[in-house]
């Protein structure tokens, strides 16, 4: 199994405890440039980014973006928070996946690992993103539509992976450039239009309002399964 | 491999696709395509597939003339008019030299160019074009005067005729390889129609006019009939044009959109029109490339000779469209003069780094012309300033010869290509006898 990338060094005992436990394979990295250097071959399965051990959030949210822009090839990245910074995550939620508040809870931590790592793809048994009458086939990046495949391009592809894997969130037009795009494209949030209209385009009249649009919000995909 | 590598290898594989056509485009804007096998596309995706490039227009050069052509991953797509047991799909590729360089020849290389310069100024460059063109029982010019497919006009709804399915038929194609079309109607005259492209980024609109050419004729052959991009190909009607509209967006805001300005329109965006119409003259060789580009442009109001801007005033070469309040993100202007004959990477190059030569050097914009300047004669014209586009491919060419600005964006290479080529048109074009010379003169002198 490949190892997570746990920041910053040295990783506190509780932590390392934690992950040991949950049989997670993880290694400590004290800064970008030698976690670029440890990189396994089949890359890191994910990032457990601390705040709260030397690096303070600011540091931490550097961490995260530096991620989100390719400097780490890292999909996933799990955020540990105290109490206090909380209130800051707030208009920085894309670049983490999910976090979890610091000192945590044992059995709520491994929740949230297997919850954020699980998902990335790095997993036989959800390598498949059903919903309705849409299936993805994540290994083999095929897609169909009532059992007929659909014909997409990358972007296309990768537009609507997101969306169906978190149905019924809503996301911004940024939130859907920086996670589908990647940072350092500059194409802006017309881009995002662009293709959503394609994807309505080529999921057919019928299917075309699985993509919702969200008024002076963004967008969202499916039905929420909290409603 | 990059991800989007693994896409098509993988797409390829999984669909069973057959055949892989790698297209770009020629110095003049014709199509170009090579085709290759499964077995040879993980080779063509990590190394590019190398050709031979002397037998395309603008492509030849002295010493060396083998190229590689580096297909662009992100613009894989199945072809829809494949037939169902033998898929195929295209890329478009960029052209490099055997060091990997961009080779100047490659339009869609000085595109990329040109869209990377404006970039390091934080511009990203928006367009959209509508494309207009004929339906004709023919493209056969040996049978005589094409004939339309139907008599209707502007926004006539036909019912079941012939080119109305055709547009239909082309729509749906279109939109199965991801180009939205905003609108589609039947235009001014006899079986013209016109299709408008939504907005995108520059780089993927002129891959989607090369696209969208090929399926308009395509479709249109399939039923025994022909559709032609040509710019006037009947007199006494209006020709067909490229309209374009066009913007640009910094940090993911519309930089033509001004809230406080009372016509919403930002500094950025006077300076952007003032290099448009500032180097009109000089790029109206590359928008208008043909000697029969000058016979659409003439004294009518959807083809303006006068280089002018006005808000409401359809004669003006370029229009700024008023917008519905609020709407920041519409904001653009529409340049009125370019025809769907031209290369689109090499025209929205030059209308890129003109208007950018217009916010580099602040130029100042010329006053709004609210007259109707056909109403005008040339004297009070020129008294009041108003340029004519240049009359003829002859003097569009001596106008872009002394240009410093169509070098530098067009770079060396296509410059001095375009301009060679296209005198020779001109000379081919003026050593003809015409029909209209026969019938005016032989009886009479």
């Amino acid at each position: 199994m490949e190892p997570l990338l746990v920041f910053p060094e040295p990783v506190p005992p509780e932590l390392a405890q934690a992950l040991d436990f949950g049989g997670w394979a993880w290694k400590s990295a004290p800064d970008i440039d030698s976690a670029r250097r440890d990189e396994p071959a089949d890359g890191w399965v994910g990032a457990i980014v601390m705040a709260t051990a030397g690096a303070e959030l600011d540091g931490a949210l550097r961490l995260c973006r530096a991620i989100r822009n390719g400097d780490i090839n890292v999909d996933s990245v799990l955020l540990l928070v105290n109490g206090g910074q909380l209130m800051e995550l707030d208009p920085r939620e894309d670049l983490f996946d999910d976090f979890c508040v610091h000192p945590f809870h044992p059995v709520e931590f491994e929740t949230r690992l297997k919850h954020v790592f699980r998902r990335s793809g790095n997993n036989d048994d959800i390598d498949l993103i059903e919903y309705g009458p849409l299936a993805m086939n994540l290994e083999t990046y095929q897609a169909v539509i009532e059992g007929k495949p659909l014909d997409l391009t990358y972007m296309e592809y990768e537009l609507l992976k997101f969306l169906a894997a978190h149905p019924g969130k809503v996301f911004t037009r940024e939130t859907l450039l920086n996670r589908v795009w990647g940072y350092d494209y500059y194409g802006g949030a017309r881009t995002v239009d662009v293709h959503v209209r394609r994807l309505r385009a080529k999921l057919g009249e019928e299917h075309a309002n699985l993509i919702q649009t969200i008024r002076s919000v963004g967008y969202s995909f499916g039905r929420s399964r909290w409603i | 491999m990059e991800r989007e590598q693994e896409y098509v290898l993988r797409t390829v594989e999984e669909r069973g696709v057959r055949l892989i056509r790698l297209w770009f485009t020629d110095v003049l804007g014709q199509l170009k395509s090579v085709a290759i096998s499964p077995a040879e596309l993980d080779t063509a995706l990590d190394e590019g597939v190398q050709f031979d490039g002397t037998a395309i227009n603008g492509f030849s050069r002295i010493h060396e003339s083998d190229v590689l052509a580096r297909p662009d991953a992100t613009t894989f797509e199945l072809l829809p008019w494949a037939k169902e047991d033998e898929p195929s799909a295209r890329m478009f590729c960029d052209i490099q030299n055997l060091d990997e360089t961009p080779f100047a020849g490659d339009p869609r290389q000085v595109l990329r160019r040109n869209l990377d310069e404006a970039r390091t100024h934080g511009y990203s460059f928006f367009a959209a074009p509508e494309m207009e063109f004929f339906y004709f029982a023919s493209g056969d010019p040996s049978l005589g005067k094409p004939q339309p497919l139907d008599r209707a006009s502007y926004f006539d709804l036909t019912t079941a005729d012939v080119s109305s399915d055709l547009r239909k038929r082309t729509i749906h194609m279109l939109e199965a390889m991801s180009i939205p079309v905003e609108y589609s109607f039947h235009e001014d005259s006899p079986s013209q129609h016109e299709i408008d492209l939504r907005y995108t980024e520059a780089l993927d609109v002129a891959d989607n006019v090369m696209t969208l050419r090929l399926v308009v004729k395509k479709i249109a052959l399939e039923r025994d009939c022909y559709a032609t991009f040509m710019p006037k190909p009947l007199n006494g009607v209006q020709g067909s044009g490229m309209h374009t509209h066009l913007s640009l967006f910094k940090d993911g805001e519309n930089a033509f959109h001004d809230g406080d300005d009372p016509y919403g329109w930002s500094t950025t965006a006077r300076q952007f029109t003032a290099g448009i119409l500032r180097h009109a003259r000089e790029i109206t060789a590359v928008t208008n490339q043909l000697v029969n580009s000058y016979k659409r442009i003439a004294e009518t109001s959807e083809a303006p000779p006068y280089v002018a801007w006005a808000r409401n005033n359809r004669s003006a070469l370029v229009r700024v469209p008023v917008r519905k309040k609020g709407k920041a993100e519409s904001a653009r202007i529409e340049y009125r003069a370019p025809d769907p004959a031209c290369n689109p990477y090499l025209a929205f190059s030059l209308l890129l780094a003109a208007g950018m030569r217009g916010i580099s050097e602040n130029y100042e914009l010329p006053e709004e012309t609210n007259t109707n300047l056909f109403d005008l004669s040339e004297t009070e014209r020129r008294a009041a300033g108003v340029e004519p586009l240049p009359r003829s491919l002859d003097e569009a060419l001596d106008v872009m010869e002394s240009s410093e600005l169509v070098r530098t964006t067009l770079g060396d290479h296509i410059f001095e290509w375009f301009l060679r080529n296209k005198r020779t048109e001109w000379s081919e074009y003026q050593s003809q006898v015409t029909p209209f010379e026969l019938e005016r003169y032989l009886p009479s002198t």
